[in-house]
């Protein structure tokens, strides 16, 4: 079944308060996670292989850097739910 | 002795006693056994032969950030807090950040990590396994977070040399001072070995107690039915400084680093060599180191781990030593109620070896019931002993696997 953009924003929010300590609402589309959510390469990998668990996208490696902002990881997931 | 004088400004700690010095401290001088059953269901999947251990009092969750429990293995974790206390403790020191460093070893490092990252990869495959897994499990991990948490550049080093690692980087630390490298040195240990695999491990070598029935007697070191050691957990960690530094900044001192000893045995890699000529050159050295003589010293912290055949070769090294002059010093087992807590059993002990020259008292050896014929020195029983008024030295003894012996000198100001 697929997500809302919505559920997809709540889950990431969740995954990345969880790695990186932030309140998930700070979690919103347009903040950059290397920018805004002090989130480094290794903290992104492990966001994108808890959100390929969560959502059911594969998020290939090489695909993960340009993953600049919240919102470009919610449109990809939403684009790539299997 | 060295030019630059090394002093004590700070003490954290988390141990099976408690979450913090203060707490420990009152613990062990009321004779508190810290050893309890586990409660885990791997006990009994694994039927392990050992069914206690000297667990952690306060649990690093309920002190640190979830975050931080989430990227740092327990034993760095436990780092962590003993750091952070002993630091607030030293008055938090401005010091120039390059003459600031970090010694903090552990005997085993990230266990805990090592393990559940093996665990995922065979059950979820290589892509599941946590990208913090390597920086989690090193055991240079506690030292590189302290350094990253104070913002130390000096350098930062995690010495291992199994249960010795704890006083091992406090000597280093000391070194780091006296060499002029650093002004200010954030050192001890940390272990996190609760865990089915190490304690399946120490009990096929036979090292545990297997007093499963009374947790509480089962680390008694000296006593003629002591049978092994009891497995502890925790960190503790001191801060050393340059005294003119110390003074210059109206730091509180709380003692002085005298001297520091180590050697090794060149015996066998597990077993301690029975003469003890290895360990008597430790505590020879760190009592010369100090400028001092046998007969200035007070108060021993033995090793003492609990098993048969290492309290006795401790005796033997103490008198071969320190001869006569060992009759009148106060020797203590802490252990007893500590547990052994590996890597950071070195730095603990120095820590209560601080404390004993600060409140001049020796703390009590619980559990002894009837005194090891072979053990012909005065070692307090009970209850903690007076050391009196003068001059205080006082020494710590550690020994690992892998013949290292380190002895640290401790000395009133």
């Amino acid at each position: 079944m697929a997500h809302t953009e919505q559920e997809i924003l709540d889950g990431l929010a969740e995954i990345v308060a969880e790695e990186t300590g932030v309140d998930t609402a700070e979690v919103t589309a347009d903040k950059s996670f290397t920018d805004d959510l002090d989130v480094d390469s290794l903290s992104m990998m492990t966001i994108a292989v808890s959100a390929e668990e969560k959502f059911g996208a594969k998020i290939p490696d090489e695909e993960v850097k340009n993953l600049k902002t919240v919102g470009d990881a919610v449109t990809y997931i939403k684009n790539n739910q299997a | 002795m060295s030019s630059r004088s090394v002093v004590v400004t700070g003490l954290g700690a988390t141990t099976p006693l408690g979450g913090d010095v203060a707490t420990t401290w009152e613990a062990i001088l009321a004779g508190t056994p810290g050893a309890r059953p586990l409660t885990e269901d791997w006990v009994g999947e694994h039927e392990l032969p050992v069914t206690f251990a000297a667990t952690l009092h306060t649990p690093a969750a309920e002190v640190l950030a979830r975050v931080e429990t989430k990227r740092l293995d327990p034993f760095a974790q436990y780092a962590l807090v003993a750091s952070r206390e002993a630091w607030t403790h030293a008055g938090r020191p401005e010091v120039d950040p390059e003459r600031l460093g970090v010694a903090i070893g552990s005997g085993i490092g990230g266990i805990t990590t090592i393990i559940t990252a093996w665990d995922t990869l065979r059950e979820k495959g290589a892509r599941r396994v946590y990208p913090l897994s390597i920086p989690m499990l090193m055991p240079n991990s506690a030292a590189g977070t302290i350094s990253l948490e104070l913002g130390a550049r000096a350098g930062a080093h995690a010495l291992v040399s199994a249960c010795s690692s704890g006083a091992e980087s406090i000597g280093y630390g000391a070194g780091m001072i006296r060499s002029g490298k650093a002004d200010v040195v954030v050192a001890g240990g940390a272990e996190a070995a609760v865990h089915p695999l190490p304690i399946a491990g120490f009990a096929a070598m036979q090292a545990l107690s297997t007093r499963n029935d009374d947790p509480a007697g089962a680390s008694r070191p000296y006593d003629a039915s002591r049978d092994g050691f009891v497995l502890g957990e925790g960190a503790a960690v001191m801060v050393l400084e340059d005294e003119e530094h110390a003074r210059a900044r109206g730091a509180s001192i709380i003692c002085r680093l005298s001297g520091v000893g180590t050697s090794a045995d060149a015996h066998h890699i597990a077993a301690p060599e029975p003469e003890g000529a290895g360990a008597a050159r430790a505590m020879t050295e760190a009592v010369q180191d100090a400028g001092a003589a046998a007969s200035d010293l007070s108060h021993i912290n033995a090793h003492a781990t609990s098993t048969p055949v290492g309290d006795v070769a401790e005796v033997a090294a103490i008198r071969r030593a320190f001869g006569s002059d060992a009759d009148h010093m106060a020797v203590s087992g802490t252990k007893s109620m500590t547990g052994h807590l590996l890597g950071a059993a070195g730095s603990l002990e120095a820590v209560l070896t601080v404390l004993a020259v600060q409140h001049r008292v020796a703390p009590p050896t619980i559990n002894i019931t009837e005194l090891d014929p072979e053990v012909d020195l005065d070692v307090v029983r009970d209850e903690p002993r007076p050391l009196g008024d003068g001059p205080l030295l006082a020494l710590n003894n550690s020994f690992g696997f892998g013949g290292h012996d380190v002895a640290l000198a401790f000395g009133s100001l």
